[in-house]
C-alpha cells in the first residue's frame, strides 16, 4: 500500500506533464477545426454548387472513417508520402483538427441556417457586400448560437485525443500506460488518468459556459420558450 | 405636380418562381419627392416587386435607371452602390439582433460609407433622435417594442442618405396601438420630401400620402392614378379600400 502511494506520488508529475501535451493537442485541434469548420460552413451555405459538393465530400469522409484509421492513414501514409516529417504530436493535432473541422462545419452551418434570413436582406439594402454581411452580421450571431454544441465537440475531441498514444505521442494516456505496465499499479494509475481527463473536460466546459453567458445578447431569455 | 426627370425608373420587370410568373412586366417611374403606394390583394406581387426594385430578388428581366443613368445590375459593385441609394423598410423590421439600436445604425455608416466610429455615432444619434429614440440607443432589438424596432430600422435606412425609400407594409406586423408612432414618422418623411414607394393596407396613409396609387393584381398593375381619380365608386381600388374599411371597422368617411 505504502509502496503504491509512493509510486503514484512519483508518477503524478510525469502524468501531469502529459496533460500539458494533451491540452496542446486539443487546443490546436479545436483551433484548426474552428478556422476550417467555419470557412467550410460559409462555403456550404453561400458557395456555388461545385464547392458545396466538394465540402460535402470532405465532411462525409471524415465523419465516416474511424479516427484510429485516419491517424494511421495520415501519419504513416499521406504525411509520409508528402515528405512531411511530422512529430507524433503534430500529426495527431492535424488529424484531429481535420476531423473535428467536419463536425464543426455542421455545427456552424446549422447555426447560420437558423438565423432569421431577413437580416441578410436588410444589410444588402444598406449597400453592404455579401462578405461584409457574413463577417459582421451572420458569423457573430452564428458563433454565439454554436457555443453549446461546440462545447460538446470539445469534450469529444479531448477524449479522442487519448488515441494519440498509438502513434507514441507522450500525452496522458501514453504515459499512464507506460507507468502502469512498469509498476503494475494499473488501477490507481488509470484512475488518476481518468481524473485528469475529467478535470480538463470540466474546466473547458465550464469556461465555455461562462463565455456563452458573457456574450449572450441582452433581451434574449436563457430559459427557452 | 410638375413632371421633372424621374429619380428612379424601372421598366418591364418580370419574375417567375418555379415556372409560375409572379411579375408580368411592371413599370414604375418616380419623380423626386413623389410618393407611390402599392395596394392590391394578397399574393398580387407587391413585395416581390419592391424587392425586385433593389434587386434583393433578381428579376428575370427588367431595366433600371437611377437619375436617368442606366444601372447595370449584373455588376456586384454597381449593385452595392445602387442599393446604398435605395433604402428599404421591411414588414418585420430585420434589425441586426446582436447590435444595439445605435450600432444597428452605425454599422453600414462605417462599413459602407467608411466613416470613423465617432462620426458614425454622431450621425446615428441624429437619425435616432429624429424618430424619437434618443433614450433607447443602448438597447438591443429584443429589448425594444415593435414600433421602436421599426423606428430604428427607419433611422438605419435614412442614415445612408437614400434618394428613394421602399417600404413594404411597414406597420403590418405592429399591434394596433403601436402603428401610430410609425405612421407619424412616415408622415414626417413625406413632409420633408422623401421619395417613397410603399405597399400598405393603411387606409389613412393611402388617402393622404399617395401622389399615385398602383393597384397590383396577379403580377400586373391593373389600375394606376391619383387618389382623387381612383378612389371613386366603381374602381378596383375603391372596392379594395372599402373592404379594408369594413375589416378594420373604420367605416367610410
Ligand atoms: N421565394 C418565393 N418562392 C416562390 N414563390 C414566391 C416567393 N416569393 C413570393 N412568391 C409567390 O409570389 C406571389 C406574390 O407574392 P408577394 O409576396 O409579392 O405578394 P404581396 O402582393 O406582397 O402579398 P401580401 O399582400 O400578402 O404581402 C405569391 O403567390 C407568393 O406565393
Ligand atoms: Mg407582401
Amino acid at each position: 500500500m505504502l509502496e503504491a502511494v509512493s509510486i503514484i506520488k512519483g508518477a503524478l508529475p510525469y502524468l501531469l506533464a502529459g496533460s500539458l501535451i494533451t491540452a496542446g493537442i486539443v487546443i490546436g485541434a479545436m483551433a484548426l477545426g474552428l478556422v476550417l469548420g467555419l470557412s467550410m460552413a460559409v462555403g456550404q451555405v453561400y458557395g456555388g454548387n461545385a464547392l458545396k459538393r466538394a465540402l460535402g465530400t470532405y465532411v462525409w469522409f471524415f465523419q465516416g472513417v474511424p479516427i484510429l484509421v485516419l491517424l494511421f492513414l495520415f501519419y504513416f501514409g499521406v504525411f509520409h508520402y508528402m515528405g512531411l516529417n511530422l512529430s507524433a504530436v503534430a500529426a495527431v493535432t492535424i488529424v484531429l483538427g481535420m476531423t473535428t473541422a467536419a463536425y464543426q462545419a455542421n455545427i456552424f452551418r446549422g447555426a447560420i441556417l437558423a438565423l432569421p434570413q431577413g437580416q441578410f436582406k436588410a444589410a444588402s439594402t444598406l449597400g453592404m457586400s455579401d462578405i461584409q454581411t457574413i463577417l459582421t452580421i451572420i458569423l457573430p450571431q452564428a458563433l454565439r448560437l454554436s457555443i453549446p454544441a461546440w462545447s460538446n465537440e470539445f469534450s469529444i475531441v479531448l477524449k479522442d485525443s487519448a488515441l494519440a498514444f498509438v502513434l507514441g505521442a507522450p500525452e496522458i494516456m501514453a504515459r499512464a500506460k507506460f507507468v502502469a505496465s512498469r509498476t503494475y499499479q494499473h488501477l490507481p494509475i488509470y484512475i488518476i488518468a481518468g481524473l485528469i481527463y475529467f478535470i480538463l473536460t470540466w474546466a473547458g466546459v465550464r469556461a465555455l459556459a461562462k463565455l456563452e453567458k458573457t456574450v449572450r445578447i441582452p433581451g434574449y431569455s436563457n430559459k427557452g420558450m | 405636380m410638375t413632371r421633372q426627370n424621374p429619380i428612379l425608373r424601372v421598366e418591364n420587370i418580370t419574375k417567375s418562381f418555379g415556372g409560375e410568373p409572379i411579375l408580368k412586366g411592371v413599370n414604375l417611374s418616380l419623380g423626386k419627392g413623389e410618393i407611390k403606394i402599392l395596394i392590391g390583394p394578397s399574393g398580387g406581387g407587391k413585395s416581390t416587386f419592391l424587392q425586385c426594385m433593389n434587386c434583393l430578388i433578381s428579376p428575370d428581366s427588367g431595366k433600371y435607371w437611377l437619375e436617368e443613368k442606366p444601372v447595370d445590375i449584373t455588376s456586384k459593385k454597381v449593385l452595392y452602390h445602387y442599393r446604398q441609394q435605395v433604402g428599404m423598410i421591411f414588414q418585420d423590421f430585420n434589425l441586426f439582433d446582436h447590435l444595439t439600436a445605435l450600432d444597428n445604425v452605425t454599422l453600414a455608416l462605417r462599413k459602407v460609407k467608411g466613416m470613423d466610429k465617432k462620426a458614425a455615432a454622431r450621425r446615428a444619434m441624429t437619425e435616432l433622435s429624429q424618430v424619437g429614440l434618443e433614450d433607447k440607443i443602448r438597447l438591443y432589438p429584443a429589448e425594444l417594442s415593435g414600433g421602436q424596432k421599426q423606428r430604428v430600422a427607419i433611422a438605419r435606412a435614412l442614415a445612408m442618405d437614400p434618394k428613394v425609400l421602399l417600404l413594404d407594409e411597414p406597420t403590418s406586423a405592429l399591434d394596433p396601438d403601436l402603428t401610430g408612432e410609425v405612421i407619424d414618422v412616415i408622415r414626417n418623411l413625406a413632409k420633408k420630401g422623401m421619395t417613397m414607394v410603399m405597399a400598405t393596407h393603411q387606409i389613412s396613409l393611402i388617402r393622404t400620402l399617395a401622389d399615385e396609387i398602383l393597384f397590383m393584381e396577379a403580377g400586373f398593375v391593373v389600375e394606376q392614378g391619383s387618389p382623387k381619380a381612383l378612389l371613386v365608386p366603381g374602381t378596383r381600388s375603391q372596392g379594395f379600400c372599402d373592404k379594408l374599411n369594413s375589416l378594420s371597422g373604420e367605416g367610410p368617411e
